[in-house]
C-alpha cells in the first residue's frame, strides 16, 4: 500500500478528507447564495436567468462545478463510511444516553448529513436535471435567448410543501454547519487558544446566516411575489 | 448520618460472549461513602444471600490508578466533573433515587465480566510507539537539557491521563483520540520526545486505528468527562502532526 | 493447609536460626564500594544473555524498570501483574517526590548526606552500604526519568526545581505537582512498553504468582493464575525476580490500593525465604479519618499540610461530646479550651515532629477520648492562624490600612489556597466539609511497611535464584522511612541496581540449559496451588472473605499498630490464630475456580495476610525496644518518647517461616561510618 492509500485511509486521512470537501462546500455555499440572491430583485427573473447562464457556460465555472459535485460525494462517502465505522465501534448501546456533555449537533452530524444529501438530490433534480434536459422555457433578453430558470424556481416555490421542505432542508444544513464549521478546523489541527473562539463564533454566525439567506428565497417568493 | 435507600440497575454480563441483562437491587447506603463503598456494602449483602456479587475494577481508590470504571446513569465516572467513581462520594445521590450502572461500552474494550471491561488496547496503542527510545543509563545529566517552565507544564498536563478509558466510553463514536493525543502531546512537547515524534505519531494512530476504535468526530465528550480534564487541543495538534507529518517523512 | 492450633505458651521462645551473610563486597571504603563492585562482578555476555530467562513479578517502580532494563540488556524477561496493565500497579498514587542528591540547589547536600539522612531517619536500623549505594545511584534515577520524557517540575530559567522535605535540611525532593509517582510509573510502564513491542519482555497481565518453585534449591519459577479463566500455568526461568510490593493491607485500612497485597512475597517466605523487620511499619500522621465501618481505604494528605496546619483537640471532654455529637464544631471552642498538643509536647519541632512521632502523639489524645468525630478517631488539623497570618501579611503587601476580618479571612484563604488548594479540594470532594472554613479533621493510617523479604547487598534473597526490590524487600529504610524515599528506592533498585548484580547468579549459570516447567518439582507446587484454591472454594462457610480481612485489620491496628506491648502482642497472635482457624472453617466464597473470580482472588491474599500478622506481632514481641515506626510501651522515656536499645538490637530480624514457632535468624548490623544517636524533637 502506498503511502497515499495508507494516509487516505487512516482515521486521520479520512477525516482530513471530511475537513476539506467540508471547507470547500462552506465557501461553495457563500457564492450560491449570492447568486440566489438575484432571484428577489424585482425584474420578472432577468438578473437570475443571466446570471444561470453565464454559470452554466462560462468554462472555468463549468470546470469548478465539476470539483463541487466531486466535493460533494467525496464529502458524502466518506462521510456514511465514517457514520458506519463509528456504529459499528460501540455495537451494544448504552442504556442510559448522556446528552450533556456534547452537543446535539456533534452527535447527530451523521443524520443531518443524510437529510442534507437528500436534500441536494432533490434539489439537483428539480433544478439542475431540468435544465440540463432542457424541460425549461426560453426568454429573451436583448435579443439573446436563456433559460427561464427563474419560472422554474418560482413555479416550484408556488407549492407550500416544497416551501416547507426547502426551510427545513436549510434548518438541517444550519444545524449541520453549527458543528461542522468549527469541527473542520479542529480535524485541520487549528485549535489554539487565541484564533479558536473567534473560528467557533464565525461558524455559528455562518450556520445561521447563510442557512437563512437560503430560506428567505422561497420563502419571499411565495408570500410576495406570487400573491 | 441519614441511610439513603437506592434502587440500582446494574449491568450483569458473565463473559464476552454472553449477552448480558440489567439485574435490579436494593442496597442501603449513606452520605458518606463513596460510591465503590456503596458497591462493597452491596456486595456483601449479595455475597451473605450467596447470591453472585457485582465486579466491577478498582484499585487505588484516590483517583489516580485509572483502575475504576463504569458509567453511572449514562455519564462515564458519574455525573461529576473531573472525578473518578472511586471518588465521586454518595452525597450526590438522593434518598430513593434510581441509578443506572453499565460498564465502559466500546467494541475495543470487550466485557469481561459485569461492569469490568478489557482495556488492553490502551497498551497495544503506547506499545506502538507511546515512548522514548533511551536505555537505562544512557541518559545525560537532566539539567542538560533546560525546558521551559511552561511547555514542562503543557507536557504535564497531558501526561497527567489515567488511562482509564472514560473518553472512549463517553465518545459517540467510541474513539481512543483523547487518549492517544494526550501521550503523543506529552512526548511531542519535549525535546527529549521530538526524535522520534514523527514516526511515534504514526506508528500510534496506526496501532489506534487497528484496535477498531471509532473515529474521531470532534464532539468533545471525552474532554467533558475525563477525569483529569485532559483537553481535545491534544487532539488537534495530533491530527496536525499525522497530517503534516506524512507528507515528510520517508 | 490445616492450622494446628498448638500454639500455647504465653512465652515466645524464639528458635535462632544461623546468621546471615550479607555479601557486602569487602573492598574499597563506603564511597567506593559499589563502583568497585561493579567493576569487578562477573557478567554475563551478550550471546548468553539471549539464552537466559528472567522472571519479574510486580510491574510497579522497581518491577517495570527492572522489567525493562533486563530485556534492554538482552535477557529474556516474563513479567507478570495482577493487574490488568502494568500502569495500574500502586507505586503511580505517590505524590510528593521522589530524592536525589543533586544539590542543584548549592544547599550542601551531597551523596554522604542524603546516606546520612536515610540512615538517621530510620532509627540506625538499615545496612550502610545499601543505602549508600541507594543515595549514590538516585542522581542516575533523575538523569534517566527525565530522559524518558518524566515532566518534572522545572523553573522559570528552564532548570529542574526542588522542595523539601520532613526530616532533612536541603531541597532535594524532585516532583511533578502531587503526581510524582504516577509520572515515573509512566516513564518506566513505557520502557517497559517499549522492551514488550522489540519482544525482550513477554508481558502477562492478570496473572497472579500464587507460587514459587524451587529446583534444587534454587528459584527456577512461578505458578501463576490466569485471573481472567482461572487457569493454573507453570512458568520457568533461572531465576525470579519480585517486586511485589509491600504489604500494608495486612491492616484492612490503609493508604494502600486495594489489591495490593503479600501473597507473592509470602508464599516465596513458605518456600524458605525470610522475612526481615515485618513489625516495622509507617504510620502517617495526615490522612482522612475513618467514616464509618463501610470504609475499604484511607486517603493520605501529603505531608506538607503541617508546614501550615496546627493540630489540636479539645481540652474538655464537654466540647468533645458537643462536636461528636454535631452541636458544636471546631471553630465553636474558643482558644483557650484548645490543646495543641504537638505545640506543647515538643516546643522544638512542634506540629512538624518526623510522622512517627506526629502519629503516636494522635493515638495517645484520641485514647485519651479527645477524638473529635463521632467514631472518637480524629484530630483538627486547623488552618485558622495560618489564614489570619498570610492574610495580615497580605494586607501589608497591598496598601490596605485597618483591613476587616473578612478581608484578612479573604487574603489569608487565597495564600493557603494557593499552597494548598488541590490538597483542599481534594479534602472537600471526600468529606463534604470545606476545610478553608472549618478546621481538618486527620487521623493516622498505615502507609508503608519498611520490613519485607530479606536481601543481601545483591537484593538476592536466602533462595538463590530468587531477587526482591523496592518494597517488597527490607533493605534501605531501616525502621522508619523518610518522604520522597520510595520512589528513589524502588527505582534504584530496578534501574541501576538489579541489573548489575542479577550478573553474579547468572554468571554462574550460563551452561544451565533451558528451565523445564514440567519438572516434579513444578508439577507439585501446581497441584499445591491447585488444591489450596480448591479448598478455599469448597468451604462454603457463612462469612466474606472481607468480613475476615476487616477483623484482621483491627485485630493488627489494636496489638501491633502505632504502640505495641508485650501482652498486647501475644493476645493479638493468639487471636489471629483463632481468626485464622474460623477462617479455614468459614470463609464463604462464591463462584466458581474456572472464572474471573474477585472474591477466590482476595481470599488468597486473606489467607496470607492472616500468616504474615502473626509473624509481625512475633517480631515485634521480639524487638525489645522502640526504633521508628515500632513503639514498644515497655520502651520509653519518662515523657513518653521512644527509647532504642542498640546494644541488643542493632541486628535485622529474619524470619524463617515455621507455623508454630518461626526460627528468627539475625544479621548483626555494623556502623563504620556513622554515629548512633538517639532522635530528640523536643
Amino acid at each position: 500500500m502506498s503511502w497515499v492509500t495508507t494516509f487516505f485511509t487512516s482515521s486521520i486521512g479520512r477525516k482530513l478528507i471530511m475537513s476539506l470537501t467540508g471547507l470547500f462546500l462552506i465557501t461553495f455555499l457563500i457564492v450560491h447564495l449570492i447568486g440566489n440572491l438575484q432571484l428577489l430583485y424585482n425584474d420578472g427573473g432577468q438578473a437570475f436567468n443571466v446570471y444561470a447562464k453565464f454559470m452554466t457556460s462560462n468554462p472555468f465555472i463549468k470546470f469548478t462545478s465539476y470539483g463541487l459535485y466531486a466535493g460533494i460525494l467525496l464529502h458524502a462517502i466518506q462521510g456514511i463510511i465514517l457514520w458506519r465505522k463509528n456504529a459499528t465501534s460501540r455495537p451494544q448501546r448504552y442504556a442510559v444516553a448522556s446528552k450533556s456533555t456534547s452537543s446535539f449537533t456533534s452527535r447527530n452530524m451523521g443524520w443531518l448529513g443524510m437529510i442534507v444529501l437528500i436534500f441536494i438530490l432533490i434539489h439537483m433534480y428539480q433544478f439542475w436535471l431540468k435544465m440540463k434536459l432542457g424541460d425549461v422555457g426560453m426568454a429573451t433578453y436583448d435579443g439573446k435567448q436563456v433559460k427561464d430558470l427563474y419560472k422554474l424556481v418560482a413555479a416550484t416555490y408556488q407549492n407550500p410543501l416544497f416551501v416547507i421542505f426547502y426551510v427545513l432542508s436549510m434548518a438541517a444544513i444550519g444545524m449541520h454547519l453549527w458543528h461542522g464549521f468549527g469541527s473542520a478546523f479542529q480535524t485541520l489541527g487549528l485549535n489554539h487558544k487565541k484564533y479558536t473562539p473567534f473560528i467557533n463564533t464565525l461558524g455559528k454566525v455562518y450556520s445561521v446566516l447563510i442557512p437563512l439567506g437560503f430560506a428567505i428565497i422561497p420563502i419571499y417568493m411565495f408570500f410576495v411575489l406570487n400573491r | 448520618m441519614s441511610d439513603m435507600n437506592l434502587k440500582l440497575k446494574v449491568w450483569k454480563q458473565n463473559g464476552p460472549n454472553d449477552k448480558g441483562r440489567f439485574e435490579n437491587y436494593k442496597v442501603v447506603a449513606n452520605e458518606h461513602m463513596s460510591f465503590l463503598e456503596m458497591l462493597d456494602v452491596l456486595n456483601e449483602q449479595l455475597i451473605s444471600e450467596k447470591s453472585d456479587p457485582v465486579s466491577f475494577e478498582h484499585d487505588c481508590r484516590e483517583g489516580i490508578c485509572g483502575a475504576c470504571s463504569m458509567v453511572i446513569n449514562g455519564r462515564p465516572h458519574g455525573p461529576n466533573k473531573g472525578t473518578t467513581t472511586c471518588q465521586l462520594h454518595m452525597r450526590f445521590f438522593k434518598d430513593g433515587d434510581t441509578i443506572t450502572i453499565e460498564p465502559f461500552r466500546a467494541n475495543s474494550f470487550p466485557v469481561i465480566k459485569d461492569l469490568v471491561v478489557d482495556r488492553s488496547a490502551f497498551d497495544r496503542i503506547i506499545q506502538a510507539g507511546g515512548y522514548i527510545s533511551v536505555n537505562t543509563g544512557q541518559a545525560q545529566d537532566a539539567n542538560a537539557i533546560p525546558i521551559e517552565k511552561d511547555v514542562a507544564l503543557d507536557a504535564f498536563s497531558a501526561a497527567a491521563c489515567i488511562g482509564c478509558g472514560a473518553c472512549v466510553a463517553a465518545c459517540p463514536n467510541a474513539s481512543a483520540m483523547l487518549f492517544t493525543s494526550a501521550k503523543v502531546a506529552h512526548l511531542g512537547h519535549l525535546p527529549q520526545g521530538k526524535v522520534e515524534h514523527d514516526k511515534r505519531v504514526q506508528k500510534m494512530v496506526a496501532q489506534m486505528d487497528e484496535e477498531g476504535f471509532g473515529m474521531c468526530s470532534n464532539t468533545y465528550a471525552c474532554e467533558a468527562e475525563c477525569p483529569k480534564e485532559i483537553s481535545v487541543k491534544n487532539i488537534a495538534s495530533l491530527n496536525r502532526n499525522f497530517i503534516g507529518k506524512v507528507f515528510k517523512t520517508e | 493447609m490445616t492450622v494446628e492450633n498448638n500454639f500455647t505458651e504465653t512465652e515466645t521462645l524464639v528458635k535462632e536460626g544461623t546468621g546471615l551473610k550479607n555479601n557486602v563486597p569487602e573492598a574499597g571504603d563506603l564511597e567506593n564500594k559499589w563502583t568497585q563492585y561493579r567493576s569487578t562482578m562477573d557478567l554475563v555476555a551478550p550471546n548468553n544473555k539471549r539464552r537466559i530467562d528472567i522472571i519479574v513479578v510486580g510491574t510497579g517502580l522497581a518491577g517495570a524498570s527492572a522489567a525493562a532494563t533486563l530485556g534492554e540488556l538482552g535477557y529474556n524477561v516474563k513479567c507478570f501483574t495482577f493487574h490488568d496493565s502494568p500502569r495500574r500497579a500502586h507505586s503511580i498514587a505517590a505524590q510528593g517526590g521522589i530524592n536525589a542528591a543533586k544539590n542543584y540547589q548549592n544547599d550542601g547536600d551531597s551523596v554522604y548526606r542524603l546516606f546520612y539522612d536515610t540512615i538517621k531517619g530510620g532509627d540506625y536500623r538499615s545496612r550502610e552500604a545499601n543505602v549508600h549505594r541507594l543515595a549514590e545511584v538516585s542522581r542516575n534515577i533523575i538523569d534517566q526519568a527525565v530522559a524518558q520524557g518524566v515532566p518534572l517540575a522545572r523553573e522559570y530559567g528552564g532548570l529542574l526545581a526542588n522542595r523539601s522535605f520532613g526530616g532533612v535540611q536541603v531541597s532535594r525532593t524532585f516532583y511533578a505537582k502531587g503526581q510524582t509517582g504516577q509520572q515515573l510509573l509512566i516513564g518506566a510502564y513505557q520502557a517497559l512498553s517499549r522492551q514488550i513491542s522489540v519482544g525482550n519482555v513477554e508481558m502477562y497481565n492478570r496473572h497472579e504468582m500464587l507460587d514459587l518453585v524451587k529446583v534444587d534449591g534454587k528459584a527456577r519459577g512461578i505458578i501463576t493464575r490466569n485471573l481472567l479463566t482461572g487457569k493454573i500455568d507453570r512458568h520457568a526461568a533461572h531465576c525470579v525476580v519480585l517486586a511485589t510490593g509491600g504489604y500494608g493491607n495486612v491492616y484492612y485500612l490503609s493508604t494502600n490500593a486495594m489489591g495490593s497485597n503479600v501473597t507473592a512475597a509470602w508464599r516465596s517466605v513458605k518456600r524458605g525465604a525470610l522475612m526481615a523487620n515485618p513489625c516495622y511499619t509507617q504510620i502517617h500522621p495526615t490522612c482522612i479519618p475513618v467514616s464509618g465501618d463501610y470504609q475499604s481505604k484511607l486517603t493520605l494528605m501529603s505531608e506538607s499540610l503541617r508546614n501550615d496546619g496546627r493540630v489540636w483537640v479539645p481540652k474538655k471532654k464537654e466540647d468533645v461530646m458537643a462536636i461528636r455529637e454535631g452541636r458544636k464544631n471546631g471553630n465553636d471552642i474558643p482558644e483557650e479550651d484548645r490543646d495543641y498538643y504537638l505545640e506543647r509536647r515538643y516546643p522544638a519541632f512542634g506540629n512538624l515532629v518526623p510522622r512517627d512521632v506526629a502519629s503516636r502523639a494522635a493515638k495517645t489524645a484520641c485514647d485519651e477520648g479527645y477524638g473529635v468525630n463521632s467514631t472518637g478517631l480524629a484530630v483538627f488539623l486547623d488552618f485558622a492562624a495560618a489564614v489570619i497570618r498570610y492574610g495580615k501579611s497580605e494586607a501589608i503587601s497591598k496598601g490596605i490600612n485597618n483591613p476587616t476580618d473578612q478581608q484578612i479571612g479573604d487574603l489569608g484563604r487565597a495564600v493557603v489556597a494557593a499552597k494548598y488548594g488541590n490538597l483542599f479540594e481534594m479534602y472537600e470532594k471526600i468529606t463534604g466539609e470545606d476545610p478553608y472554613f472549618q478546621p481538618m479533621k486527620i487521623f493516622p493510617a498505615v502507609h508503608y511497611t519498611m520490613g519485607g523479604m530479606w536481601v543481601d547487598y545483591n537484593l538476592e534473597t536466602n533462595v538463590p535464584g530468587l531477587f526482591a526490590l523496592g518494597e517488597a524487600n527490607f533493605s534501605d529504610h531501616g525502621a522508619n522511612r523518610l518522604g520522597a524515599s520510595a520512589l528513589m528506592q524502588g527505582l534504584a533498585d530496578g534501574y541501576f541496581v538489579i541489573p548489575y548484580t542479577i550478573g553474579q547468579f547468572l554468571s554462574k549459570e550460563i551452561r544451565t540449559p533451558k528451565i523445564a516447567n514440567d519438572s516434579p518439582e513444578f508439577m507439585a507446587a501446581e497441584k499445591e496451588t491447585r488444591e489450596k484454591l480448591e479448598k478455599l472454594m469448597n468451604i462454603k462457610g457463612n462469612h466474606s472473605v472481607e468480613s475476615f480481612h476487616k477483623r484482621l485489620g483491627l485485630i493488627m491496628w489494636e496489638y501491633c499498630g502505632m504502640s505495641r506491648n508485650a501482652e498486647g502482642l501475644k493476645k493479638g497472635r493468639q487471636m489471629i490464630r483463632e481468626l485464622r482457624e474460623e477462617f479455614w472453617r468459614d470463609v464463604y466464597v462464591p463462584g466458581s475456580l474456572d472464572e474471573y473470580n474477585p472474591e477466590l482472588e482476595k481470599a488468597g491474599r486473606v489467607a496470607d495476610f492472616l500468616e504474615l500478622g502473626e509473624n509481625m506481632m512475633v517480631d515485634a514481641l521480639d524487638r525489645e525496644e522502640s526504633c521508628g515506626g515500632h513503639f514498644r510501651e515497655e520502651h520509653q522515656s519518662a515523657e513518653g518518647e521512644a527509647q532504642r536499645n542498640d546494644k541488643d538490637y542493632t541486628y535485622v530480624s529474619a524470619w524463617e517461616w515455621d507455623d508454630n514457632e518461626p526460627i528468627l535468624h539475625k544479621e548483626q548490623l555494623e556502623f563504620k561510618n556513622v554515629e548512633l544517636k538517639t532522635r530528640s524533637y523536643k
